[in-house]
């Protein structure tokens, strides 16, 4: 193996500083200031060198660092390598299974301790993520397994959304007769987009699927008398606890904190929201883990790959393809259900085509296909921006940064390992 | 009574005519070979037959069926089974998951004794049993391919090219195995080949597509004879 080639690294390293050098002259090193008489240019040339500095250094030594890993670790083969990186993922999924199930009692009990006091804030974004995390998977069923580019995935959590809202509002039902109701609108809105346009592929899908989002947000803003327009749905029903609510008190009977003689406390509501989104969550991949090894899980992998060969197996790739729009959009229904019920107030702005693009760049970026891929990208992404929302004018660069860095190292995903449906020694049991 | 007849199809791409009325007819228990020049239609006539494209007009019948207007996914789950050109096994699922596939639509009572007999007949594919299809080599993908195929038990099997871009030892080998298929399984087989000596040698009857139409047709041996088959298909290439 050939030894570190130092000069021709420095040499290297002074190119890019030079290159930087020659951005950072007239991007930092000259500034305008408004002075006393007008606009001031103001000349700061040691920032500039002092900056090229630091990034020949920098990639000098970034460049060390990753020969020196190159050399110590001999090239390992590709089945060892995806037998290490199935065992790391199954690891990292039971790990974030626990973190996610004793997240609320970690942080309760750390704040006893004087830890912190921002629970109820953790809370929230855990719930966020968590909601990121069931719109991934559902998405994931879409564009994942199925391999349908859909760019308006966030029509189906809108459509939940607001039949949710409608449903619960007009008649009053509980949420969990309203859930399964926004699933199946969703579910039902996926067929009827997507029996005209799924004879389209790739670039063309994706434009009319993304079309389709921008026409229901359309529509929830102007049907004003049916949907609020932009003033929105308020006084959504909060869900209760099988028919406890969590109240201080209720004129019809008894409250959540009632029944089990607790103090009151709003903190309950937000724990019970945050295990909702968490059992939907599960729910969503333990049917995703399961119809992967059922026919028609496998004959939607199988269309992914090549449309020709599953015709010419008897397969029909319209109704096949239908079946996984449909249920993506039903979970991508239940997410919006849910949306609902947590924010107790719904406007087409939370329905915009950005949320559509973050979705799908979970998916894309958590490797096409993976369960725990998408949970990395989410608590990445919509966790790592909501931590730093103090930075607000930085977080869509380094939003941008992450996705670079993950496309140049990682272009299939994060963790692009596909797991076989079928083994020779007969199932075994995928872990979430 | 013949398994499959076609009769007087024309088949366009758009306005280009790519059959001018083609009559062919396969019996049952034979190994038919369809050769010819590149272009000449007869990957055309295969998919015409699989209804993709539809024939404008003649028709397909299929033991007693008219299948001519059938969609595509109708027309394979009859007992008829493809082995498409260039393959086209799903690259990042396992032999086994593509040998699943092939039997999407059969009896799952029957999956364990056809995928003993899809290893009967190609070993490797056993040995290969969880790699992913795209790792295989050439021929081993051709060999996954006609097992796809097999396994939804097709009494009428239609081969694309089963020798294109294969190593010549196991263009022998891909050959004894479709003999095979013909004798010990009995189904009949449509094979298009361009490699038309191997596929004479094997076939009982055989078409000689120039153009989009049939120009000549006999005994696999007799046309493997005739002078202006060797002098038009077989210069030189003997292999």
């Amino acid at each position: 193996m050939a030894a570190i080639d130092y000069p021709q690294q420095a040499k290297e390293s002074l190119l890019a500083g030079i290159v930087a050098l020659a951005l950072t002259v007239p991007m930092m090193g000259l500034r305008t200031t408004s002075g006393q008489d007008g606009m001031v240019i103001d000349i700061r040339m040691g920032d500039a060198a002092l900056t090229a500095l630091g990034v020949a250094v920098g990639h000098f030594v970034i460049s060390l660092i990753r020969q020196a890993l190159q050399q110590r670790s001999p090239k390992e083969t590709k089945t060892e390598k995806s037998a290490r990186l199935k065992s790391v993922a199954i690891w990292i999924g039971w790990a974030s299974f626990a973190f996610a199930l004793t997240l609320p009692v970690t942080l309760n009990l750390t704040e006893n301790l004087g830890l912190h006091d921002k629970t109820r804030y953790y809370l929230d974004i855990g719930i966020l993520v968590l909601t990121y995390v069931m719109l991934g998977w559902g998405l994931n069923i879409v564009v994942g397994l199925a391999g349908l580019l859909d760019l308006g995935y966030v029509a189906f959590y809108a459509v939940g959304a607001y039949s949710y809202a409608l449903i619960a509002a007009h008649f009053g039902w509980s949420f969990w007769v309203c859930l399964p109701l926004a699933g199946l609108f969703a579910a039902f809105f996926g067929v009827i987009l997507g029996f005209p346009v799924l004879r389209l592929r790739g670039d063309y899908l994706a434009i009319v699927t993304l079309g389709f989002g921008e026409i229901v947000r359309v529509v929830l803003l102007n049907w004003y008398q049916f949907t609020g327009g932009p003033d929105g749905l308020s006084r959504i029903p909060r869900p209760d606890f099988f028919g406890l609510p969590f109240k201080r008190s209720s004129s019809e009977g008894e409250t959540f904190h009632q029944f089990f003689g607790l103090d009151y406390s709003s903190i309950h509501r937000i724990i019970f929201l945050y295990y909702l989104i968490f059992i939907l969550a599960l729910i969503t991949n333990a049917f995703t883990l399961r119809i992967r090894k059922l026919p028609v899980g496998r004959a939607w992998e199988a269309l992914r790959e090549d449309e020709i060969a599953c015709r010419s197996l008897g397969l029909n790739p319209t109704n096949t393809k239908l079946t996984a729009f449909a249920i993506g959009a039903m979970f991508g229904g239940f997410a919006g259900a849910f949306f609902a019920t947590r924010q107790g107030f719904i406007s087409p702005e939370s329905f915009t085509f950005i949320e559509s693009a973050v979705i799908l760049a979970i998916v894309v970026l958590g490797g096409m296909g993976s369960q725990i891929g998408v949970v990395i990208a989410a608590a990445v992404l919509i966790g790592g921006t909501e931590m730093f929302r103090g930075l607000e004018e930085f977080r869509m660069l380094a939003f941008g940064m992450a996705m670079v860095a993950i496309m140049v190292w990682k272009p299939r995903g994060l963790l692009a390992n596909r797991e076989p449906t079928v083994t020779l020694n007969g199932d075994k049991e995928a872990k979430p | 009574m013949s398994m499959l007849t076609v009769s007087g199809v024309e088949t366009f791409y758009g306005a280009i005519q790519a059959l001018h009325g083609v009559d062919i007819h396969v019996d049952e228990g034979e190994i038919v070979t369809l050769i010819g020049a590149n272009g000449a239609g007869k990957s055309t006539l295969l998919m015409t037959i699989c209804g993709s494209p539809q024939a404008r007009t003649g028709s397909i019948v299929f033991e007693g069926e008219d299948i001519t207007a059938l969609p595509t996914h109708q027309i394979m789950r009859k007992g008829i089974s493809q082995s498409p050109e260039g393959r086209r096994i799903f690259p990042r699922m396992t032999v086994l998951e593509n040998l699943k596939m092939g039997a999407a639509f059969s009896e799952p009572a029957n999956f364990d004794t056809d995928l003993e007999q899809v290893y009967t007949l190609f070993p490797r594919l056993k040995e290969r049993a969880e790699q992913r299809g795209g790792t295989l080599s050439g021929g081993e993908q051709q060999m996954l391919a006609i097992g796809r195929a097999l396994m939804s038990r097709p009494r009428l099997l239609l081969l694309d090219e089963p020798s294109l871009g294969i190593a010549p030892m196991l263009v022998r080998q891909i050959f004894t195995a479709i003999k095979q298929i013909n004798v010990q399984q009995g189904v009949t087989i449509l094979l298009v080949e361009q490699n038309a000596y191997h596929a004479l040698r094997l076939a009982h009857r055989g078409y000689v597509l120039v153009n989009g139409t049939i120009q000549m047709t006999g005994a696999g041996k007799d046309l493997l004879e005739r002078p202006e088959i060797r002098a038009a298909y077989l210069e030189g290439g003997t292999s």
